[in-house]
């Protein structure tokens, strides 16, 4: 622990930014090296405005998302183009499901949920392009996503229904003995929400990105039999891409679930 | 101290550097995520919300009447379809009745035309029938006339003949019973 003092006393950023000489035997695997927040453009510490690689890739999917929804669809065509169509699907997607699963009434915060979900779409997307960082592995990052939705959902509760909104705690069906205990239940559940939108996020992209990376090792390790990794990276991969989406869909749709909670609360 | 400690406990400072730790818990790159992070959603809320979905929006409706109102133009179109259909059929079915009609008519006044030259065709084939009946009685009862005479002379001459002296009384009588026999 002395040791691990001194060392820190020299800087976290430069220790991060490589391995200087430190070799383990064997494998020289650092699969959490990829999730290191470091500046882009120069070497040193990471101050609050420092443009990063999460600040790049962050861009990035803000760029995307504008390439996707906006200048695709400048021609405004009736019959639409093929680019147009996949900004009219995305936006059909999610319209659809804030509508289904919140109703009418909720068609008011599509804006907000369309945010949300274009974002982490887009940097779960990009994040799978090799070399490149990504943001939704950052507990940092899916915990204030899930915190503005927290926050949001409880306070849009209590401006529509004031001290009514308490009575999704009060399980209004069960039995009156059990109500308390089940209140306390409820109370409790709700306080994880947010723990278990944003943990659940992050956690799948790192844990694909580390797997990616871990056989990206194997294979600079077997020589010859690095085939066999490699197959697998491809398949996992397929898989990432498609956890990427389904990530983003869920986010969303646990976003849209506690919408519908704010908006009718009674059980 | 306590914050190094902190750190430590997290797995993050060295235990990064060498490899093991997690970057995700390193607190003190937590400002600058956040702070990106809040600028990358309010551009894309500015964006979505001032450009795109309302532009979608639009769109996604304007296709949606252009939809409807084809619909209605299509199910107008099918509607006078069917009407002229059913004039069409409704024309047909009278020109055939007209047709039946005139042909009916026409088989009647052929019937009736035909039925008045037959009638009268029997009547002219009857007169001349009975006229020529008329005649041929004339002319039978011319010729019974010149056969009694000839043979009152005839009978006349025998007599005369025979050197017997010729009553011309007894033999007309004579020839006037034998012609009643025969032609009994």
């Amino acid at each position: 622990m002395a040791q691990d003092g001194a060392e820190m006393a020299a800087g976290t950023a430069e220790g991060y930014a490589s391995h200087d000489g430190v070799e383990h035997s064997g494998f020289n695997i650092h699969p959490m090296d990829q999730f290191v927040v470091q500046p882009f453009f120069s070497d040193g510490p990471v101050g609050m405005f420092t443009v990063t690689n999460a600040t790049v890739w962050m861009a990035l999917a803000v760029l995307c998302t504008v390439l996707l929804l906006v200048v695709t669809t400048r021609g405004r065509n009736v019959v639409p183009t093929r680019a147009q169509s996949m900004a009219e699907l995305s936006y059909g997607f999610v319209y659809k499901m804030v509508h289904d699963v919140t109703g009418r009434d909720g068609i008011k915060y599509f804006p907000y949920v369309m945010t949300l979900f274009m974002f982490i779409v887009m940097a779960n997307l990009l994040a799978l392009i090799p070399t490149s960082f990504a943001p939704t592995s950052h507990i940092a990052v899916t915990a204030v996503l899930a915190l503005l939705v927290f926050f949001g959902v409880t306070i849009l509760g209590f401006v529509k229904h004031g001290m009514g909104f308490l009575g999704l705690f009060w399980v209004s069906e069960a039995p009156l003995i059990l109500r308390p205990v089940l209140a306390l239940i409820e109370l409790i559940s709700y306080f994880v929400r947010p723990v278990s939108h944003s943990i659940r996020l992050a956690g799948n992209i790192m844990a694909g990105h580390a797997v990616l990376k871990v056989f990206a090792g194997f294979a600079g390790a077997l020589g010859l039999f690095a085939f066999v990794p490699v197959l697998a990276i491809t398949a996992i991969y397929a898989l990432e891409v498609l956890v990427a989406f389904i990530q983003a869909y869920v986010f969303v749709m646990l976003t849209c679930v506690y919408l519908k909670d704010a908006l009718h609360p009674s059980h | 101290m306590e914050h190094e400690e902190v750190e430590s406990v997290l797995g993050t400072g060295d235990a990064v550097a060498d490899g093991t730790g997690m970057p995700q818990l390193d607190l003190s790159t937590f400002p600058n995520q956040i702070f990106w992070l809040i600028i990358a959603l309010v551009a894309i809320y500015f964006v979505l919300a001032r450009v795109a979905l309302p532009r979608i929006g639009a769109v996604l409706a304007e296709r949606q009447g252009t939809i409807t109102n084809d619909i209605a133009a299509a199910e107008e179109l099918k509607l006078k379809a069917a009407d002229a259909e059913k004039a069409y059929d409704k024309a047909l079915a009278d020109a055939r009745a007209e047709a039946q009609r005139i042909a009916e008519k026409n088989r009647a006044e052929m019937q009736a035309t035909l039925d008045e030259k037959q009638e009268e065709a029997d009547r002219e084939i009857a007169e001349q029938v009975a006229e020529s009946e008329t005649r041929i009685a004339e002319i039978r009862d011319s010729a019974m006339a010149n056969v009694e005479e000839v043979a009152k002379e005839t009978a006349e001459a025998l007599v005369a003949a025979l050197g017997g002296q010729a009553d011309s009384e007894a033999v007309n009588a004579a020839v006037d019973e034998r012609m009643e026999e025969r032609s009994r």
